[in-house]
């Protein structure tokens, strides 16, 4: 991993990892999919690992461009697995109970058709 | 061309009131008028704004209809979808503008949440500091080290009037600017990551969904109080917020945010990781501190405070970690702007992992003085199995039992610790009319005598004492004298224990004393269990009008307490049974009476 000597270096660095994610370059990176599902321990324990394995495995045997990742709790549990999509130039939607049925009707509809299906949790929070 | 999305909120607060029969409608004349292609009906998770529902929202324009009808589908769908134009009526109206908000940019009104310490969770990769450092991370540490001096940041972080959000609600900002006034070659950041409230798991999940905020605020707290060391005390029973912690502090290391020279301004900062096994009394401090030097997890008399006299007898500030949390934004934004939101004296938001009897079990961050019942009733989706709302417990085994009166007070530490309980680190487990309050309040007292370390009588002996009386009421054996003693002996371990767990054991059952004094005297006077939970103070019986002698029961007791046969009526013979209550939950006729 390369060193951050100074605030100048930290800078750059939070520039380019900014523009890798959002500009409107038209670089692979920018019209995947990209999918995070919520791992935290809890999430893990209601299957949260299957789901992942799922789309890695899915979307690669689909030829479907998306980045799948991990990420923390996303605090509905209630409703794990949990799980954020967000299409090209779309807001984020995240899902409910993601077992790998509903994962398979995700990439049928909503990936592949842009469809929502049932199970959509709105956001009902703000962040700073 | 972009659909139409007509989303129905699905949660169980609006299906009780149709939602899934305004779900059918809407399919109904969308069908009915040819816009299949074009539009959508889509069932969505709980909105959080319940006590407005059933509620729609129609994207992609936003707008945000509450208390729709299954009769309004009609309207909005030919009103709305087809003429675009808003169905005015069904709007929400802003209490305070008593205006409709008709703009998608307004729509936000519902959303009661605002997440500071947990912004990163479940957005970022953990395991990835790159996006951390996206988010603004590590931005906050550079700030202070090339702009502020320590005393700086310490004004900073007083001003914001952060306060610790472990337990005790301590300002923050004075706990480190007294640490930096004790002198002393070597001092200590302590994060304190030892959850023990039973239900709790903020700091768990913060930990494992964004380790890098806490590093961070570790070492912008060691800049201020004059420490190059940090020690993060966790349990190891999180193993794996312990190996996302572990691989965020090599990453630090390896990007060189921790270590020497920090960014070039010759800041040095490390951090070590200590592992606990999980004794609910070290998460006080002093105990901590003992258990990380390798002794018994027990505390000591304070003064002299750890800010003082810590770790190896160094002065050491010891904060829990969604404290350190909220530190890099404090930074970032201005004191200002954290302590423009909450109460006087509470400010910015408080974590609570929502549990027990309700709809939307979940982790919520909340502006300080929110209430209960905004809470329970909208973010929680109220009540599950649709029961009546009893009492919420909060604080954990140091907190106490609130009832419906409390529902409207704002909560903060002050208002919670008046109303005989305490913020804790933000347990927060709602009961319903079906669970007993001695019994609650027998089973905090069961797992504070359990993990009370027993270096004082008080909590040693007195705890176990209380744990009797109650164990004695439950099985109907109380006097009214009892309930005299319980009040009594409680206090005397409040106010002569030597540390915070014996002081703030005895709170549960204060407070249900307080709160529902009823239930006791009921449990004593008329040897009943109003919850109809004391195993001691309940009998099964049949009621011979309802029994079709299915044998279910019979074939389910674990005890061959019944007896019956096929089609004639069953009998629960007293002696035998063990009131497992088995056969209620079989019995498919109700033919089973509680009493």
């Amino acid at each position: 991993m390369e060193k951050i000597k100074s605030v100048a270096d930290l800078k750059k660095l939070k520039q380019q990892s900014a523009l890798s994610r959002k500009s409107g370059d038209e670089s692979s990176q920018q019209n995947a999919i990209t999918i995070k599902v919520a791992m935290a321990t809890c999430g893990i324990a209601s299957g949260a690992r299957e789901t992942y394995d799922y789309f890695v495995q899915e979307l690669k045997r689909q030829k479907i461009n998306a980045i799948v990742s991990q990420t923390g709790c996303m605090s509905y549990c209630y409703a794990e697995p949990t799980v954020e999509i967000t299409l090209p130039h779309e807001e984020p939607v995240v899902f409910g109970f993601v077992n790998t049925a509903k994962a398979q009707e995700i990439v049928d509809r909503y990936i592949l058709h842009h469809e929502f299906v049932d199970g959509v949790i709105p956001a009902s929070y703000k962040t700073v | 061309m972009t659909k139409t999305h007509i989303f129905v909120c699905g949660g169980i607060g609006c299906r009780a009131m149709e939602s899934e029969q305004l779900r059918k409608n809407f399919q109904r004349e969308i069908l009915v008028r040819g816009l299949s292609d074009e539009v959508q009906v889509v069932t969505t998770g709980c909105f959080g704004f319940c006590e407005k529902g059933p509620l729609v929202k129609i994207l992609p324009d936003q707008t945000f209809y509450v208390q729709v009808s299954p009769d309004d589908a009609a309207e909005i769908v030919s009103e709305h979808i087809i003429h675009q134009r808003k169905v005015e009526r069904l709007l929400y109206i802003d209490p305070e503008t008593r205006k409709r908000v008709t703009e998608s940019k307004d729509m936000d009104f519902y959303k009661r949440q605002f997440r500071i310490a947990l912004r990163n969770c479940g957005v970022i990769d953990p395991d990835n500091i790159e996006e951390y450092i996206a988010r603004d991370g590590y931005s906050a540490i550079a700030k202070c080290l090339t702009e502020y001096t320590p005393e700086k940041v310490i004004d900073i972080v007083k001003k914001s009037g952060l306060r610790g959000r472990g337990g005790g609600g301590f300002p923050t900002g004075l706990k480190w600017e007294i640490t930096r006034k004790s002198e002393n070659s070597q001092k200590y950041v302590v994060c304190n990551a030892d959850e023990g409230d039973p239900g709790a798991f903020m700091d768990r999940s913060i930990l494992e969904g964004d380790p890098h905020s806490v590093i961070e605020a570790m070492a912008i707290c060691g800049y201020c109080i004059g420490a190059d060391k940090g020690l993060i005390y966790i349990r190891a029973e999180y193993p794996l917020a312990i190996k996302r912690l572990k691989r965020a502090l090599q990453q630090a290391v390896d990007t060189g945010l921790l270590g020497r020279d920090i960014l070039g301004t010759g800041f040095n900062f490390e951090i070590e990781i200590r592992y606990g096994a999980g004794a609910f009394v070290c998460g006080e401090e002093t105990a901590l501190i003992h258990s990380m030097e390798g002794c018994r997890g027990e505390p000591t008399f304070k003064p002299p405070f750890p800010s003082v006299e810590g770790y190896m007898g160094k002065p050491t500030n010891v904060n829990n970690v969604e404290t350190f949390a909220n530190i890099p934004v404090i930074i970032n934004k201005g004191a200002e702007w954290f302590s423009a939101i909450g109460t006087e004296k509470s400010k910015g938001t408080k974590v609570f992992a929502l549990a027990g009897k309700i709809n939307n079990v979940g982790l919520i961050e909340v502006p300080m003085g929110t209430t209960l019942r905004e809470i329970i009733y909208d973010i929680g989706g109220g009540i599950k199995d649709g029961k009546k709302f009893k009492a919420v417990q909060t604080g954990g085994p140091s907190g106490g039992c609130l009832s419906e009166k409390y529902l409207d007070t704002p909560i903060d530490y002050d208002n919670l610790i008046e109303a005989g309980s305490m913020m804790g680190s933000g347990g927060m487990i709602v009961l319903d009319e079906n669970d007993c309050m001695v019994s609650i309040a027998k089973f905090y007292l069961g797992f504070t005598l359990d993990e009370s370390c027993g270096k004082c009588a008080p909590c040693r002996i007195g705890n176990k004492r209380l744990y009797e009386k109650l164990d004695k009421i439950t099985s109907g054996e109380g006097t009214m004298e009892d309930l005299v003693r319980l009040k009594s002996l409680s206090l005397v371990i409040k106010d002569t224990s030597l540390c915070g767990l014996g002081q703030s054991s005895p709170n549960p059952v204060l407070s249900t004393l307080t709160n529902f004094y009823d239930e006791y005297v009921a449990h004593v006077k008329e040897k009943k269990c109003p919850s109809k939970q004391c195993k001691d103070l309940i009998n099964f019986t049949i009621i011979e009008d309802k029994c079709t002698g299915c044998t279910l029961c019979f074939r389910n007791c674990p005890v061959e307490a019944i007896s019956g046969e096929k089609s004639k009526i069953h009998h629960i013979h007293q002696d035998k049974c063990i009131k497992c209550g088995l056969c209620y939950s079989k019995c498919k006729f109700e033919a089973i009476l509680i009493e």
